[in-house]
């Protein structure tokens, strides 16, 4: 099945429901469309965060998030897919990253869904910066993030 | 061989850099060859990318492993682990 895919790197907000109506569009195949939205904590490793500012690598990034889709696409029954990741400077509450699957069935959607959000978190060139009341710093990988990652692999054949 | 460097996030900070255009000698064939070659720079440069140090590479826009071979005017890459999302 071809996947519509769409993909963007923007400094702007997004609205959940236009993106949502956007993604279903005409297409009557859709049974189950399933959204996650990652938004900016006020508080993370011990400390009050006020802000952030995300870096990323303008071209890598954009072709990072299609390549992860696109692997979805091949593992899933996936007829849509709407991933939209803000960089720039974002407060506490402020939504940061959505990633939307619409497919047949929920199993496809949910598990689609997962996949390209825990590989995003591991795989595109996004880098994080918090502002905190000691100072500004880097936020550091985690690890549970790269073992959330290493349940989709596939075994070895 | 001449390569294009881009330097991101804490890896950009440390090198006071963002970007470079280099001319490296020919056994620097690979990506973890470069790496070395730049750590061998100075301290400033060890501190950033020497071998304790958690650094991703990629090449021409893909992210790759330290064998990763390069190429002629390759765009090549360093930056810390993603913390996207």
């Amino acid at each position: 099945m071809g996947t519509r895919i769409s993909i963007s790197v923007q400094t702007e907000d997004f609205d959940v429901s236009s993106e949502l109506a956007a993604l279903r569009a005409d297409d009557a195949s859709i049974g189950a469309v399933v959204n996650f939205v990652g938004l900016v904590r006020d508080r993370n490793d011990g400390a009050q965060v006020a802000a952030m500012t995300l870096e990323h690598y303008p071209g890598m990034t954009e072709r990072a998030l299609e390549k992860i889709v696109v692997e979805a696409g091949e593992r899933w029954s996936l007829a849509a897919a709407r991933v939209i990741h803000r960089v720039g400077t974002l407060h506490a509450q402020d939504q940061i990253v959505m990633v939307a699957t619409a497919s047949p069935h929920r199993g496809d959607a949910f598990e689609a869904c997962a996949f390209i959000m825990d590989y995003l978190k591991t795989r595109a060139p996004f880098w994080k910066r918090e502002d905190t009341p000691a100072g500004s710093r880097w936020v550091e990988a985690r690890e549970s993030d790269d073992d959330a990652a290493a349940r989709w692999d596939k075994p070895a054949a | 061989m001449k390569l294009e460097l881009r330097f991101f996030a804490s890896v950009r900070e440390a090198l006071s850099c963002d970007a470079e255009s280099v001319d490296v000698p020919a056994e620097v064939a690979t990506v973890g060859a470069l790496r070395d070659w730049l750590a061998g720079r100075g301290d400033t440069w060890a501190r950033a990318l020497g071998a304790g140090k958690s650094v991703r590479a990629a090449i021409d826009l893909d992210m790759v492993g330290a064998d990763a071979p390069l190429h002629e005017g390759a765009e090549v890459a360093f930056f810390p682990p993603v913390t996207g999302g």
